[in-house]
């Protein structure tokens, strides 16, 4: 054997086939976004559901994002045609409940749907206890960088985004995201918030990875 | 072997050889752009991905509500500068195809809001930076020279300017060994 031809034939080989193996491990459909831990897009975006009890906000009244600068804010894109967002429905419509009279703000935003349909939606999925807002020609949405729905946003207290969730989320991810966004919040935000291990905090706002 | 034999095998060599260098250089890039999140390039026969938005259901048309004036709305010049940046921005929920191209609900909301970000006065280079702000680098149909991306476009010329050193080196072998080994066989050769 011709070992110096076999050497260099090898080592010719080994980038392209190292390259092909690295491309093996990447998922096509996973698209980063790069919102994470910048500042939050600002809306302004009048209400057409009013959720429930505590945590219901009057059918016309506009929720601006700037107003809720010092709350956590789950924001999370849904539509009646979606038939992910069944999925999550009543897990974020349960767990918003039991943050009613803490730091946190759940809000829903209809993205290319119509006001009439979404309500028909939430009645026939039995009732939504948090807010949800329309969001005339998807503004707001492609200034989250939306590439489907549900996609949900995870705020900070100081306005900025902190985890982008793709696809369905589950009330443990809820309340593990919202969890350590409150014991990150500064003390004059913290209301009872469960403590959350800082080490977890830092870690995760820096993936800022929806899963 | 006579020359003209020795000349044609070597330019058959040569040939040959620039063949399979334009063909590993254009895999190459190809490899690249799959593998790259960021330039990331679709089949278009592969499946949409599982999250969508409606494409273009009556039901569920939404009115889109903008900002441009009546003379705006019909400004053929505007609707050119338009045409022009919406064709360098990929469709998030289409498969490689422009926001041009694409008749999704999606697409023709962000060519909206390429128009009315460039009747505002907005540069073609502003609007683009806008939508990398929100979709990141991935939105760009033809990926930025700068950093890692230089590679797409150095990759394949480097390739090609190696193939030709490697040809004229193996060139020169070939036509150095041959007049000794072929001495020979030439004396009986009819050419």
């Amino acid at each position: 054997m011709n070992w110096k031809r076999a050497s260099i034939a090898a080592a010719t080989a080994a980038p392209v086939i190292g390259l092909l193996a690295w491309g093996l491990t990447r998922d096509p459909n996973s698209i980063p976004s790069p919102l994470p831990g910048r500042e939050a897009p600002t809306f302004a975006l009048q209400v057409f559901a009013p959720g429930q009890g505590d945590l219901a906000r009057p059918a016309g009244d506009t929720v601006r994002l700037a107003d809720l600068r010092g709350k956590v804010v789950v924001l999370n894109f849904w539509a009646s045609w979606c038939l992910a967002c069944r999925d999550e429905h009543s897990a974020l419509s349960d767990v918003a409940l039991s943050y009613a009279g803490k730091p946190v703000q759940f809000l829903g935003v209809l993205y290319n749907d119509v006001p009439d349909k979404g309500t028909a939606w939430i009645a026939e999925m039995g009732g939504q206890s948090y807010p949800s807002v329309d969001d005339p020609g998807a503004r707001v949405a492609i200034d989250y960088g939306l590439y489907g729905v549900p996609e949900t946003f995870f705020l900070d207290a100081s306005g900025r985004v902190a985890y982008k969730h793709t696809g369905p989320v589950t009330q443990g991810v809820v309340r593990f995201k919202v969890d350590s966004l409150l014991a990150a919040a500064p003390q004059g935000t913290r209301q009872a918030a469960p403590a959350a291990p800082a080490a977890e905090t830092g870690a995760n706002s820096k993936t800022g990875k929806g899963q | 072997m006579t020359q003209a034999r020795m000349r044609s095998r070597a330019l058959i060599g040569l040939a040959t050889a620039l063949k399979l260098a334009s063909g590993v250089a254009v895999g190459a890039a190809s490899v690249l752009m799959l593998t790259s999140g960021e330039l990331r390039a679709q089949a278009p026969d592969l499946p949409a991905a599982p999250q969508g938005a409606p494409q273009d259901s009556g039901a569920l048309r939404v009115k889109v509500q903008g900002t441009l004036t009546d003379a705006q709305k019909n400004d053929p010049v505007l609707d050119a500068a338009t045409s022009a940046v919406a064709a360098t921005l990929r469709c998030p929920v289409c498969q490689g195809v422009a926001i041009q191209d694409s008749p999704s609900e999606l697409a023709q909301q962000m060519r909206m809001v390429v128009k009315e970000q460039l009747a505002a006065g907005k540069t073609a280079d502003e609007v683009k930076a806008y939508f990398v702000s929100k979709y990141g680098e991935w939105i760009l149909l033809e990926p930025q020279a700068h950093g890692f991306n230089i590679v797409i476009y150095a990759l394949p010329v480097l390739l090609v300017l190696g193939g030709a050193v490697f040809l004229v080196f193996i060139v020169r072998k070939w036509t150095a060994v041959t007049p000794t080994t072929a001495g020979p066989a030439a004396v009986g050769d009819d050419d």
